[in-house]
């Protein structure tokens, strides 16, 4: 990496976690969905005892959330960068001679940082129900977590501007993927208890194998397989994702 | 700092293709303020993008300040300012943030941006504004901080794309009030699309024309005008049977095609009306016509871009799409 583009970088992280700080209570909306779920469907799931008592169920389902805060969050990033080539401010900044890697990398970086205090947030508001994570496993959790988050985001990206002018293929694909890639997760409940075509889906479901292993990693089995193969899955929606972003962001516009 | 040779650019479409902008040769100086006039999709924006490295041309070549725009265009980037037709500043931040960011953006420290944030707050009277979002601010401040945003770097050379488009009368003057005092104070090239035809004639030095994607015209306003043109002598007359006698007498003294009647009115165009006139309410009494009325008036922009096209400037936009 050059010092222009860690330069440049920098100078589109600032911009777009500027008005962060000054306006915290933002980063509430952006996390209303797993929120709802946390509190209105959480002590539902609980008190089924489906997953065995009060605490065990809250250690599969806190986990499944988290990546649900990856699904809202990084997947409507994209959001604020339509609406940014719609208006004028991006053209603007293309006339520039700042680096168009620099425009992704940047953005996303916040959208990580955003991530992540959404996750811990989440996670301290779920200890009070009854969630007992590892320590060790909530570093790594959070970790594979936002490598998902990274990659979801440039996909993000890249379909803001593929829907340029509009903007409707935007809200269209992400309002259609969304739902399918959650209950398609076993995010909710187990997929254990769906018919075999559908498990057979989830497995086609890159975020199904994150979710369970964000649920071994915060139970502290560190050394698992489904540890290694959430991890490979995080690592490939990453790299598709940002090669995806940031070529849709040098060609594209 | 403007060469271009031969550009065009083509856009696909439903029916096959369209050229947007067809061979066009245009070489601007240093220090000129041109502006580049035509009706809506006649082709201004895309020339304007392909100077800015927006777009690439699909055939032909533009140099702009010293660089190519194809071969070159993080070079082209780093030496012109450019003020889009929509508004420059992110909805989300603050005035005086995006101004920063833009100093930065143009590869300036931390506090060198700063700097020239608070110069070009004060330049266009933005400073009260410099801690709001520009949701909060009327038509005419969000203009002139877009144009504040294209002068962070002191650019050279600055291209405005409708820079007063939508404004009200006296927001439109106060914009042009800071893109003369720019050009006196910079000594900046200034290359700016306009419709608005009386812009164009009263502020630039030099008026290239585009139509269809082509240059039909690149010269003064005022030489435009008196060659392409000419003055119009309007009269009436009490009825329509003098109206016919009248055009008759004007035939002699104008062209014949420059000659119109429509009721009691009859219309001319001569080279210098002032001159003509007296002779020809002379003749016209001498033939026993009374003239009501008589006025003479200069050619607009408009009666040139009709003398070329056979078309208004005025009338609506006879091809939609990307302008």
């Amino acid at each position: 990496m050059s010092a222009k583009l860690v330069r440049d970088t920098a100078t589109v992280f600032s911009r777009e976690f500027a008005p962060v700080p000054r306006e915290p209570v933002g980063l509430l909306f952006t996390m209303g969905q797993p929120l709802v779920f946390l509190f209105l469907f959480g002590p539902m799931l609980s008190g089924t005892g489906a997953l065995g008592d009060g605490g065990a169920s809250w250690q599969w389902f806190v986990p499944g959330i988290l990546v649900m805060l990856c699904l809202s969050g990084p997947m409507s990033a994209g959001y604020s960068l339509l609406v940014e080539l719609i208006g004028g401010s991006m053209e603007r900044m293309l006339v520039t001679p700042l680096s168009r890697t620099a425009m992704l990398v940047g953005r996303t970086m916040k959208e990580f940082v955003i991530l992540l205090a959404q996750a811990v947030l989440i996670i301290a508001l779920a200890v009070p129900l009854g969630f007992r994570p590892n320590p060790g496993g909530v570093l790594a959790g959070l970790a594979l977590l936002t490598v998902l988050g990274v990659g979801l985001g440039g996909f993000s990206f890249a379909l803001a501007i593929a829907s340029r002018p509009g903007g409707e293929l935007f809200f269209g694909v992400t309002q259609m993927a969304m739902f399918p890639l959650m209950l398609l997760s076993g995010l909710l409940l187990p997929l254990d208890s769906g018919p075999s075509w559908l498990r057979a889906a989830a497995a086609l479901n890159p975020v199904s194998y994150v979710v369970e292993a964000e649920r071994a990693l915060f139970a502290g089995r560190f050394m698992e397989s489904p540890v290694l193969y959430g991890l490979l899955c995080a690592c490939a929606v990453a790299a598709a994702g940002l090669a995806l972003g940031i070529r849709a962001m040098r060609r594209g516009v | 700092m403007i060469h271009a040779r031969g550009l065009t650019r083509r856009f696909k479409t439903k029916g096959g293709g369209v050229d947007a902008v067809r061979d066009l040769d245009l070489d601007v100086e240093a220090g000129q303020l041109v502006a580049f006039l035509g009706p809506n999709g006649a082709g201004k924006s895309t020339c304007l993008r392909m100077f800015t490295s927006l777009l690439p041309p699909t055939s032909g070549t533009a140099r702009v300040a010293g660089r190519d725009v194809v071969s070159d265009p993080a070079g082209v980037r780093a030496h012109i300012g450019y003020v889009g037709q929509k508004s420059s500043a992110g909805e989300n931040f603050r005035v005086r943030d995006e101004l920063v960011t833009q100093g930065r953006c143009y590869g300036l420290t931390r506090s060198r941006a700063r700097e020239r944030a608070e110069e070009v707050l004060d330049m266009l009277d933005l400073r009260p504004l410099a801690g709001r979002k520009p949701g909060t601010l009327s038509g005419g401040q969000r203009r002139r901080l877009d144009i504040a945003m294209g002068l962070v770097h002191r650019p050279r050379l600055l291209f405005l794309d409708e820079p007063s488009t939508g404004l009200d009368p006296q927001s439109r003057a106060n914009i042009w009030e800071h893109i003369l005092r720019l050009r006196e104070e910079h000594g900046a090239t200034i290359f700016l699309t306009t419709h608005y035809l009386e812009e164009a004639d009263t502020m630039a030095e030099r008026v290239v024309i585009i139509d269809r994607g082509r240059i039909i015209a690149d010269d003064t306003a005022g030489r435009l005008k008196s060659d392409l043109a000419g003055d119009r002598v309007t009269i009436t007359v009490h009825d329509e049977a003098e109206a016919a006698k009248a055009a008759g007498i004007a035939r002699r003294i104008a062209a014949p095609g420059e000659v119109t009647e429509d009721g009691t009115t009859v219309l001319l165009r001569v080279p210098h009306a002032a001159s003509a006139l007296p002779g020809y309410l002379r003749s016209l009494e001498a033939a026993g016509v009374k003239v009501a009325t008589a006025e003479t008036a200069r050619p607009t922009l408009d009666d040139v871009f009709l003398a070329l096209t056979g078309r208004s400037l005025r009338e609506g936009d006879p091809q939609d799409g990307a302008a």
